[in-house]
């Protein structure tokens, strides 16, 4: 009996257990208003973010160095856009999706398609025109990519969308009309003059693109969220509990995995709209298959299946990364940046070892994990 | 109870860490002396780390040698130098662009130094109205956007690749060619210039995933030796062309491999092997920095403890160009701008005069070959014409 | 499409394709062993081939000197240099393979933790090990000594097999053939089929399910040691992201073949690396992995399993 030397596997400790149920509770004991006062407190204060650096002693400690602020903020905006819509796939559906990245890019391409001058199509529309048509795109692709492969299993699912995103990516790579590392220049920016007549969205400040990116977001997070606490998100639970049990129950599960695609591809889409209209100029180089895996890890470390932890996660690989930028390491003396992967492996590493449902945990999750250790105690 | 205090102590650790590096940067921002030539800032841009980082600490220490010695005249830390890092990253450049732009006593910009950078930050420049020479870029694109504050103080892409293809007839006399790049904007650029240049010479071409993207290059070896090709052109950076020429003498393939400016560096040699790399000849449209006038070269070997590399000199004409305005009273960036279109300056790697669309005047243009020697350094062969 | 350019050629790209192809293979066994017993995308895989790479040419560098600016040396001294380079990639690899295991797989099995944070943990350990190896060679290609001179071998027609395809594609056959004995024929192996197939059950029969995982591990980090040389000696470099896009491209012949399946694996490989070349010369080099994807998506749309189906957890082996 070699495995009774093992020692049994720690229930959930019960410290843990009161500590997350107990912001919580607080907050959810709170009368309706005072819960809508801090909601807004929230919100105001998320807008103010790009002045943060004007804050003394706490501001410029938390403000990036080597890339300006606004600019940073804008990166977490859309980093976190994507986490959440990767949060519906593989947090509520739990389905593996390891080429997310394939969807971020085709809603940036149809965008550059659609408006830029170099494009191969002369439409030169303006920004908001592309949006309604990327997101459609992105959905669809979503769709395209969905419909064969969903009758595989998990880990034949997570290889096959890793495809898909590197397929798309050397296709953006390779192809004449996607113009490969060449990009397309002159993508046009949101539109909107000030009272100066200049126009808002320009080119040398990031700030009203911070804004229009949390708006987006704060929209995607509400529709989001309300989607899972309807008969889509329900239906969405069961199958990632147990798929066959779910279909044996009605469930149609082709269906709602299908949806989890779509809706998870049209916030990737919308991210790409976001980052096309931000930078103007795109290119094949971003869509990289590591791109995929580090927003994935966002979505995994702050806590899957949950929106907060998504938007956490999301927030943490676009910060910490452009926060380490420009501070040289006392050691080597090289610019930080260069660690940041290595940071960030050690930091998957531990946080899922400490904390495997990650930094917030979803409370649906965390009870499942806790049926899965009663489970298997005996053993 | 454990768990509580580790996740104690790690954050502990990393509000150290954030404190601690954050210390350091206030340090190391001095305070600049007085003076009305002092207290400016030039900025370089570029890559400092990742792939092709050679490139950029070449030009970076170019600059910094200029402005060293500028501060050695006027008083230590009369000008500053910022390094802005955009690792060569078109996604990253205008996060860095914008910080930069932010300093209000920036006057100008050396670099951004890649073509696909360049496309992503120069648009926040020409709008900040901040003047910027790169001295590396050679997309030819780049000068048609209409960017009033570009400068480009070496030979585009439009000069370079049919020098290339010049020498392959003239000096190889090669009568089969084949032409590959790694699809990036530069190196896919300058291939179809080769290819356009050469006709009916290239007998086969391909194309190869980008830097780091791609190590096993056998397809493309193959299709080479079948093709019966004396001559290969790969427009690329230099870790792939070097790896490329170690699978081509692997598979016994005798021929000349040629490449751009990408090309020319240490590089190339230390991934293709001294003995497979020796004989491959790279371009240059510039002057080579070893041939540079005056005192650059043992000035620079003094300073960095090694020899100058592809695009010092530039670079270091670049920042001294600056510089001069600095001097001449051109303290606003628009002054600076106006300066720089009438310059007619004569620095030491070639004399600097440029188009009203940014491009070295056409008098001043050189493209130079080189032959990578026996211990895999490049060494100037011999000027090559353009047309 | 370049349909005379792939008939011309048709008989050199096969052979190309089929020596990359054993290295996939090779590399190829450590994803499907690990996953035919733990249901686990060893993510980290790439890197304990990576470490192989650097571990071959360290070792050439520091006992003998040789760098890749040395002079070919004699046939008697590259046997030796050539055995001495596995060894030291074997057991790099292994101990790296061995080291991930403990570190990021086995703390989580032991709290039972959901799937998903084993393959992040991987990841991070993949992250950890690559970028540390990076920060420290500067990111730089490192060159490896010219051991093997080239020499066609085998002629027929317009194709000919150098000495290092043969010797690459006779190494990935034999220590396949090694490999499957091991699994199928010893008490060691018998071990690994039993807890692939029940792992309660063989725990309770009395095998120590934790030293069986560790065995397939460093199995797995075996091969890829021996991947590791056959590449350096092949490509000629080796850099810290070394097995990262290789490490895609073996996982994808794991799966193709049948994930879990030994023979799947080398199946897979083989097929996968012909099928690249085959692509290369008909649509061009850049389209080579479009090529192995759409072909994995097709085959997977048939063949919800693979090729040869999964079987290591299904003791047919």
């Amino acid at each position: 009996m070699t495995t009774l030397k093992e020692p049994p596997p720690p229930v959930e400790t019960p410290a843990r257990a009161v500590r997350a149920f107990t912001v919580r509770g607080w907050f959810g004991q709170l009368p309706w208003p005072a819960r809508l006062a801090i909601i807004l407190l929230v919100l105001v204060g998320a807008y103010l973010l790009p002045y943060l650096g004007d804050v003394p002693v706490i501001g410029p400690q938390i403000v990036t160095q080597g890339i300006d602020w606004p600019s940073a903020l804008f990166n977490m905006s859309y980093y976190v856009l994507l986490a959440v819509g990767l949060n519906v796939v593989v947090g509520f559906a739990g389905m593996l999706d390891l080429g997310y990245v394939g969807f971020f890019a085709v809603g940036t391409y149809t965008v550059a398609l659609l408006c830029s001058s170099d494009s191969v199509t002369h439409t030169n529309w303006p920004w908001l025109a592309a949006v309604p048509v990327a997101i459609a795109v992105a959905m669809l692709s979503g769709l395209i990519l969905g419909w064969p492969t969903l009758r595989l299993r998990g880990d034949y699912l997570a290889i096959v969308t890793l495809g898909f995103a590197e397929i798309i990516r050397i296709t953006a790579d390779s192809a004449s009309s996607l113009r490969g590392n060449k990009g397309f220049t002159d993508i046009p920016h949101p539109p909107g003059k000030g009272s100066d007549g200049k126009a808002i969205f320009g080119v040398v400040d990031a700030t009203p693109y911070f804004w229009l990116g949390l708006t987006v977001v704060i929209l995607v997070v509400l529709a989001v969220r309300n989607l899972d606490r309807s008969r889509v998100g329900r239906s969405w639970l069961a199958i990632r509990e147990d798929e066959e049990a779910a279909e044996l129950m009605g469930v149609r599960t082709i269906k709602y995995k299908l949806w989890a695609f779509a809706i998870g591809a049209a916030v990737g889409g919308l991210g790409g709209v976001m980052f096309a209209g931000e930078q103007g100029f795109i290119n094949s180089a971003t869509f990289v298959l590591q791109f995929s895996i580090l927003v994935l890890a966002g979505v995994v470390m702050g806590g899957s299946g949950n929106i907060a932890g998504a938007i956490l996660g999301g927030a943490l690989i676009s910060y910490i990364p452009d926060r380490l930028r420009g501070i040289t390491d006392p050691v080597f003396h090289t610019d930080l940046y260069q660690f940041r992967f290595l940071l960030f492996g050690v930091a998957m590493i531990l946080i899922m070892i400490f904390r495997p449902q990650g930094l917030i945990p979803s409370r649906r999750r965390s009870m499942e994990l806790k049926d899965r250790a009663k489970e298997v105690a005996p053993s | 109870m454990r768990q509580g205090l580790v996740r104690a102590l790690g954050g502990v650790a990393i509000l150290a860490v954030i404190a601690g590096s954050a210390a350091c940067n206030s340090t190391s921002k001095s305070s600049s002396s007085s003076g009305g030539k002092c207290g400016y800032e030039l900025a370089f841009f570029g890559a400092l780390t990742g792939s092709a980082a050679n490139l950029g600490v070449n030009i970076e220490h170019g600059a910094e040698l200029a402005v060293d010695q500028y501060n050695d005249k006027n008083g230590a830390n009369c000008i500053k130098l910022d390094k802005a890092d955009s690792q060569g990253s078109e996604q990253v450049a205008p996060g860095v662009a914008r910080n930069l732009v932010t300093k209000k006593k920036l006057l100008g910009i050396i670099g951004p130094a890649f073509s696909g950078e360049s496309a992503a930050a120069d648009p926040i420049f020409d709008q900040a109205g901040i003047p910027m020479i790169t001295p590396s870029a050679t997309n030819p694109t780049l000068s048609t956007k209409g960017w009033k504050t570009f400068h480009r103080a070496v030979a585009n892409d439009q000069n370079q690749g049919p020098a290339v293809a010049n020498y392959i007839k003239d000096v190889l006399k090669a009568q089969k060619v084949f032409v590959a790049d790694d699809q990036s904007a530069y190196g896919a650029g300058l291939a179809d210039q080769v290819k356009a240049k050469l006709g009916s010479l290239v007998v086969g071409s391909d194309k190869t995933g980008g830097d780091g993207q791609q190590t096993d290059f056998s397809s493309v070896v193959q299709k080479i030796v079948a093709s019966g090709a004396t001559a290969f052109f790969y427009g690329g950076y230099y870790t792939n062309a070097g790896v490329l020429r170690k699978q081509l003498t692997q598979a016994g393939w005798k021929g000349v491999q040629l490449g751009g400016d990408g090309v020319n560096d240490p590089g190339y040699a230390e991934a293709a092997g001294n003995a497979a790399a020796a004989g491959s000849i790279v371009t240059l449209p510039a002057q080579p920095a070893a041939k540079a006038a005056g005192d650059f070269v043992s000035q620079y070997k003094a300073k960095w403890n090694v020899e100058p590399g592809t695009y010092s000199d530039t670079a270091y004409d670049a920042a001294n160009m600056f510089l001069k305005g600095i001097d001449a009273g051109n303290t606003t960036t628009s002054k600076m701008n106006t300066f720089l279109s009438t310059i007619n300056y004569e620095g030491v790697g070639n004399t600097y005069k440029f188009t009203s669309t940014g491009e070295l005047d056409p008098s001043q243009l050189k493209i130079w070959a080189f032959k990578v020697d026996a211990n895999g350094v490049p060494q100037p062969d011999q000027q090559v014409p353009t047309t | 499409m370049n349909f005379s350019g792939l008939i011309d050629n048709f008989g050199p790209l096969t052979v190309t394709g089929l020596a990359q192809g054993a290295i996939y293979a090779l590399f190829a066994l450590g994803y499907t062993l690990v996953y035919g017993l733990l249901r686990l995308i060893n993510f980290a895989h790439s890197e304990v081939f990576m470490m192989g790479t650097f571990a071959a040419l360290i070792t050439w560098g520091s006992l003998f000197g040789l760098d890749q600016n040395s002079a070919t040396p004699g046939v008697g001294a590259v046997l030796a240099y050539l055995v001495i380079g596995l060894i030291a990639a074997i057991i790099v690899s292994g101990i790296t393979a061995v080291v991930i295991e403990l570190v990021a797989y086995r703390p989580l099995r032991r709290r039972n933790a959901p799937p998903l944070t084993f393959l992040i943990t991987a990841i991070g350990a993949s992250t950890v090990i690559s970028e540390l190896i990076g920060v420290i060679t500067h990111r730089n290609l490192r060159g490896v000594p010219p051991l093997i001179k080239p020499a066609n071998v085998v002629h027929f027609g317009n194709t000919s097999i150098t000495n290092l395809e043969l010797l690459i594609i006779v190494l990935a056959l034999v220590m396949m053939a090694v490999l499957d004995t091991f699994i199928n024929r010893t008490r060691l192996g018998r071990g690994v089929r039993a807890v692939a197939q029940n792992p309660d059950g063989a725990a309770l029969m009395g095998v120590n399910k934790n030293r069986v995982i560790s065995l397939v591990f460093l199995l797995g980090g075996l091969m890829a040691g021996i991947a590791a040389v056959m590449y350096v000696l092949k490509i000629g470099d080796t850099r810290y992201d070394a097995g990262f896009t290789l490490g895609i491209e073996a996982f994808t012949a794991a799966v193709l073949g049948g994930i879990g399946n030994l023979r799947g694996a080398l199946l897979g490989g083989l097929v996968l690396g012909v099928a690249e070349n085959w692509g290369a010369g008909l649509f061009g080099t850049q389209w080579h992995q479009v090529v192995a994807f759409v072909l994995l998506v097709v085959i997977l749309m048939f063949r919800p399993t693979g090729l040869l189906g999964e079987s290591l957890g299904r003791a047919r082996v």
